[in-house]
């Protein structure tokens, strides 16, 4: 009890809410730096799955994308890109770069593999009535496969955002600041009540995030599937 | 960094011992996570099979534990259990509880009745009815899961190094990105990687030996 006392202390100091090392100043790092890698990461990896998912071809290459982002630890990835970005910038390349990069890459495989099942798994049937209805490869992905993979690929989504909040907080490793700087800062001065108010905000921000992207996934589900669904469970 | 080259191979040669030594860690810590995890989870398992209802809940409670990053959650642990090898275990071991609960769960759910039937025709007991039945028809799918979990725990334990313990993340944090040094990162890398293959890959055959009618039936 004692020792909670010590943290709510932390959390109401004025001098955790201002200065370089504030509060506020690493929740905006951890919060801006995964929106930004989770941005990039889409922007990246839904052609790439959106373009195996519609033609077939390259499912080896999903497949290897995929078994390469789960054997490689999310520690691992912020390790391999600071000796290039310091190489490449010099000072630059410690700090927010090695992270963002590392983030990204870490972004990709789940959003890859998702679109692709996504997309695959939508009934052959509906694609060749789309066809013969005239409809031109390009509509027939945005009209009739993206629409019913949607849930799918934004399950991809929700679990490369979690990953991203998640390493984020590594990311203070390579000087990336974020909340987890304040739990390595801690672990270093043996400030327990940091460490776990810290180690607090990072898993309500994963939670909240896991959270966030559920519900977006619920409401994005078109009325129609969701219906075949229901359909499905009440059966 | 720049005046040397990018990967120092005599530098590995030089250290095999530590390096060695390293991947002893790695290999004890995912070891006890995921043997302590197994245990924990058939418990639960077994435990859900006599009562549906906790099924849900199960699944909602290490599924919250498994979307709370590591470093927070060995954070969380450190003022009750310090900088240990227990604070490392307890999280980790929380992280394998999802994957395989619902992997031992669904394996067992897919022993079909009819067998289950026979076995119970046959005057077979609980207990014997799940160890010479239940259990060696469930196994594929058991492993399955043993697999994505210790695939996903030889990642995590690189983490623990950050609370002070050893392990690849050792090379790849203390003498790797705190020192700028790339030969170290890199070499944890790829032994962290090379172990999580090769624990997929053993695993596997490991599978493929202890259920050969499996392979007998489909070939």
């Amino acid at each position: 009890m004692e020792f909670l006392g010590e943290v709510a202390a932390w959390f109401s100091d004025p001098a955790s809410w201002e200065g370089r090392n504030s509060i506020p100043l690493r929740l905006w790092e951890h919060v801006s730096l995964s929106a930004t890698a989770l941005a990039l990461g889409v922007l990246i990896a839904l052609p790439i799955g959106l373009a195996i998912g519609h033609s077939g071809r390259g499912a080896r290459a999903a497949v290897a994308i995929t078994n390469i982002g789960r054997a490689i630890p999310s520690l691992g990835w912020l390790g391999m890109v600071l000796p290039i970005t310091l190489v490449l910038f010099e000072r630059g390349g410690l700090g927010f770069l090695p992270a963002l990069i590392a983030l990204v890459a870490l972004a990709i495989p789940p959003i890859v593999t998702n679109t692709y099942a996504g997309l695959r798994e939508v009934d052959r049937e509906l694609i060749d009535a789309a066809r013969g209805m005239g409809m031109g490869e390009r509509r027939i992905l945005t009209a009739v496969e993206v629409p019913i993979a949607l849930p799918v690929i934004l399950a991809g989504v929700r679990s490369s955002a979690v990953q991203v909040v998640a390493t984020a907080t590594l990311a203070a490793v390579v000087a990336g600041g974020t909340l987890g700087d304040f739990i390595l800062q801690g672990i270093f001065v043996r400030d327990l009540p940091r460490v776990f108010g810290a180690a607090l905000m990072v898993a309500v921000l994963a939670l909240a995030t896991e959270g966030l992207f559920a519900l977006l996934q619920r409401l994005a589900t078109s009325p129609g599937l969701r219906a075949a669904t229901d359909v499905g469970r009440t059966s | 960094m720049n005046d040397q080259p990018f990967f120092r191979i005599d530098w590995v040669i030089d250290n095999l011992d530590e390096i060695g030594g390293r991947v002893g860690e790695h290999l004890v810590m995912t070891g006890i996570a995921i043997g302590v995890g197994l245990v924990i989870s058939f418990g639960l398992a077994l435990l859900i099979r006599r009562v549906r209802p906790l099924y849900g809940p199960t699944i909602a409670i290490t599924g919250a534990l498994y979307s709370i990053p590591s470093l927070a959650l060995f954070a969380l642990l450190i003022p009750i259990t310090g900088l240990s090898l227990l604070t490392a275990e307890i999280a980790l071991v929380s992280y394998t509880l999802l994957i395989l609960v619902r992997n031992i769960v669904a394996a067992l759910d897919g022993v079909p009745a009819e067998v289950l039937d026979a076995a119970d025709g046959m005057g077979f007991g609980s207990v014997e009815r799940l160890w010479r039945v239940e259990l060696p028809i469930a196994l594929p799918v058991i492993v399955a899961g043993v697999r994505i979990a210790t695939v996903t725990t030889i990642g995590l334990v690189t983490v623990t190094s950050l609370i002070g313990l050893g392990g690849l993340g050792y090379l790849i944090v203390n003498t790797g990105i705190n020192r700028f040094f790339a030969t170290s990162i890199y070499t944890g890398v790829a032994l962290s990687v090379a172990l999580a293959v090769l624990a997929d890959v053993g695993l596997e055959s490991l599978q493929r030996r202890l259920t050969p009618w499996a392979r007998a039936r489909s070939g």
